[in-house]
């Protein structure tokens, strides 16, 4: 493992596995913590080829504890009305192997899961979109959960108000994948397509996604509308229909966000300062490289701003959304 | 037992959009005096910049509504992220009115009052929604991305009414982003309220000009009208006790009545359904998440659920 200076306040590295192999990556670039989830519809990337059987599970557990790395299994979509039982097994399965906390947001489940398996510690998911003191506090009053990973609203100084006012760990997003609308109460998805994050564990799944060539147009396609077009030349990108071309008032725009990916590095030092406990790295659907490169420029970057200087900009924008940056809603003018 | 139409409730949903006041009175006052609504909740849950406008004249829509025989309910915001909006949750307790929670800030700070749990608190799965009866939640209006199967596994067995949204553009998404403002080049900050020019949401279309979504500031809905006009008989054979129509800037006492007079009997749904699609102005309709569908989607009515009620 790797050697490094533990000062009074540095962030804990919670870093993304889709895979074993990613997860080793992980684990080896000098993550604190990772997390992944089991392969079927009670994690939300429940995506084919994606996620851990019950023996992976195991051996990862058993591999990050070697390294002194801890294991979050994310159990983060909400229980089928009716079938609850992949949620319950989940529950207990991970209980026995040993991870290190479960990550929750549907309230069936946190109850089953501090009723069944106490003694695991029960972080709320990002999906359960907890953003003032109250709201956090009903879920630990309940629950005793004791991190909760805030959803993507709030600004640096309100996170700093919030850590203020509540006793629990925060934990907040730092790179990858940017959510604009609030999380675990979005339906945008299975508007368009039927699946949901909540229900099926995706958003905006490629299963739904097709490319028209128009002659000197590349459309990119989500179930039956359009997300965006391209010219000859332009890069295509992935239709996540939050980030589309649409048109309002008669002009043309990308509405909700441009395609940009989550940054948090400027803003790191910041971070620490407000209290917040650990920083998330998004993408479990990515690739060994990513994980490995991401989790390693984090790694340093947040050495860095724990001993007091300010971390240089990693270049990852081959990582990013088209190529692009942002620190979202942590600063004000994102609103 | 399986529950008739003709028992369900109807509950007219908070006004989404930033109408001017004098329109959002003269709306209440006639729905007061002519819509069969039996439960009419009120407040702001959108955006917490148009609140200040609306909650002084509360109390006169609510003194007509419970003059006319109507059960009022105050709804919390949707999303709450500031002291100023969390003083205002906080206030909502103590008017002495039922409060609808739509998120768990207000259920944090409701001690002993009287709640009931709004849509968009996630209740999935009958575990949920047993968790909050034993809360002492009075109703549970259910999240609208839900199917017939999962509203199903929730209603049965269930201890308080259990309520699906019915009728209206569906809110699909909730963001700290202002899209009103965002599309005048605005931030939320300074957004000169542009979300009042649009009286049912900003019309979205992709860039083949196919009308897709419709954004109300913070918030975005679907651009289609959510309508279970023609799946009642289902929706009672599956255990739900009422039902949410969300206003629009249209003939509300027209579809609240068009909805008593199915779940009455009087109207048969096909031709209930051909007046919807005929209102002046009138949205496509829609009904896809019900069917388990893409929510866009128009489907047939649950034939086969609706068959199985007839038999009941």
């Amino acid at each position: 493992m790797i050697e490094r200076t533990i000062t009074r306040k540095t962030l804990e590295l919670v870093c993304p596995a889709g895979t074993p192999a990613a997860f080793r990556a992980a684990v080896d670039a000098g993550a604190d913590t990772v997390y992944c989830g089991l392969r079927d519809d009670t994690n939300a990337r429940n995506f084919p080829g994606l996620n851990f059987s019950r023996e992976e599970l195991a051996e990862a557990t058993a591999y990050a504890h070697a390294h002194g790395v801890k294991l979050l299994l994310a159990l983060n979509t909400y229980k089928r009305a009716g079938n609850p039982e992949a949620w319950h097994r989940a529950v207990n399965d991970a209980a026995q192997i040993g991870v290190d906390a479960m990550i929750m947001a549907d309230i069936g489940l946190l109850d089953y899961a501090a009723t069944h398996a106490p003694k695991v510690r029960r972080h709320l998911s990002v999906q359960a979109a907890a953003s003032t003191p109250e709201a956090v506090r009903w879920y630990v009053n309940r629950f005793d959960v004791r991190r909760v990973v805030l959803p993507r609203v709030l600004t640096v100084p309100e996170i700093a108000l919030l850590n203020q006012e509540i006793d629990i760990e925060t934990e907040v997003f730092g790179f990858g994948g940017l959510c604009v609308m609030t999380e675990g109460r979005c339906s945008l998805s299975s508007y368009v397509t039927g699946k949901s994050p909540n229900m099926n564990g995706v958003c905006s799944p490629a299963s739904h996604v097709r490319y028209e060539d128009r002659g000197s147009k590349l459309v990119s396609k989500l179930g039956d509308f359009t997300i965006n077009s391209f010219d000859e030349g332009e890069k295509a990108g992935y239709p996540t229909l939050c980030k589309g071309r649409f048109e309002a008032n008669g002009k043309v725009s990308y509405l909700f966000e441009d395609p940009t990916s989550l940054n948090v590095v400027s803003v790191l030092p910041d971070l620490i300062a407000a209290g917040v406990t650990a920083l998330k790295l998004e993408g479990r659907q990515r690739g060994r490289a990513y994980t490995s490169k991401v989790v390693a420029a984090f790694r340093l970057a947040i050495d860095t701003a724990a001993a007091g200087a300010v971390p240089a900009m990693p270049d990852l924008s081959e990582f990013m959304e088209g190529g692009k940056d942002t620190t979202g809603a942590y600063q004000k003018s994102w609103q | 037992m399986t529950k008739q139409t003709k028992d369900m409730t109807l509950t007219l949903g908070p006004v989404l959009f930033n109408w001017p006041l004098e329109k959002w009175r003269d709306f209440y006052f006639r729905i007061a005096d002519e819509a069969p609504v039996d439960h009419v909740i009120v407040g702001e849950i959108v955006c917490s910049k148009r609140e200040p406008f609306f909650t002084p004249h509360l109390p006169d829509i609510i003194e007509r509504l419970e003059a006319a025989g109507k059960t009022v309910i105050l709804a919390s915001p949707i999303l709450v992220m500031n002291k100023r909006e969390r003083t205002a949750v906080s206030s909502l307790f103590e008017a002495g009115y039922t409060v609808e929670t739509n998120d768990t800030t207000a259920l944090q700070m409701l001690g002993n009052k009287a709640f009931t749990v709004g849509p968009f608190i996630n209740v999935y799965n009958e575990a949920s929604r047993a968790y909050f009866e034993r809360l002492g939640a009075e109703r549970i209006s259910l999240p609208g991305e839900l199917p017939i199967t999962s509203i199903k596994a929730i209603a049965e067995n269930a201890r308080v009414p259990i309520e699906v949204f019915a009728f209206g553009r569906m809110p699909l998404a909730i963001s700290a982003r202002c899209y009103h403002a965002r599309a005048e080049g605005l931030s939320k900050d300074s957004c000169r309220y542009v979300c009042a020019q649009d009286p049912d949401g900003m019309e979205v279309a992709t860039l083949d000009g196919q009308p897709f979504l419709a954004v109300n500031g913070v918030q975005t809905l679907s651009h289609a009208c959510y309508n279970a006009i023609t799946d009642l008989g289902a929706l009672a054979a599956a255990g739900v006790s009422a039902l949410r129509l969300s206003p629009h800037d249209r003939d509300m006492v027209e579809v609240t009545s068009l909805f008593r007079s199915v779940l009455d009997g009087q109207v048969d749904s096909s031709t209930a359904a051909r007046t919807l699609a005929e209102q002046e102005d009138a949205f496509p309709l829609c009904n896809g998440f019900l069917h388990g569908k893409e929510g866009f989607t128009a489907a047939e009515r649950l034939a086969e659920a609706e068959r199985l009620a007839e038999f009941a």
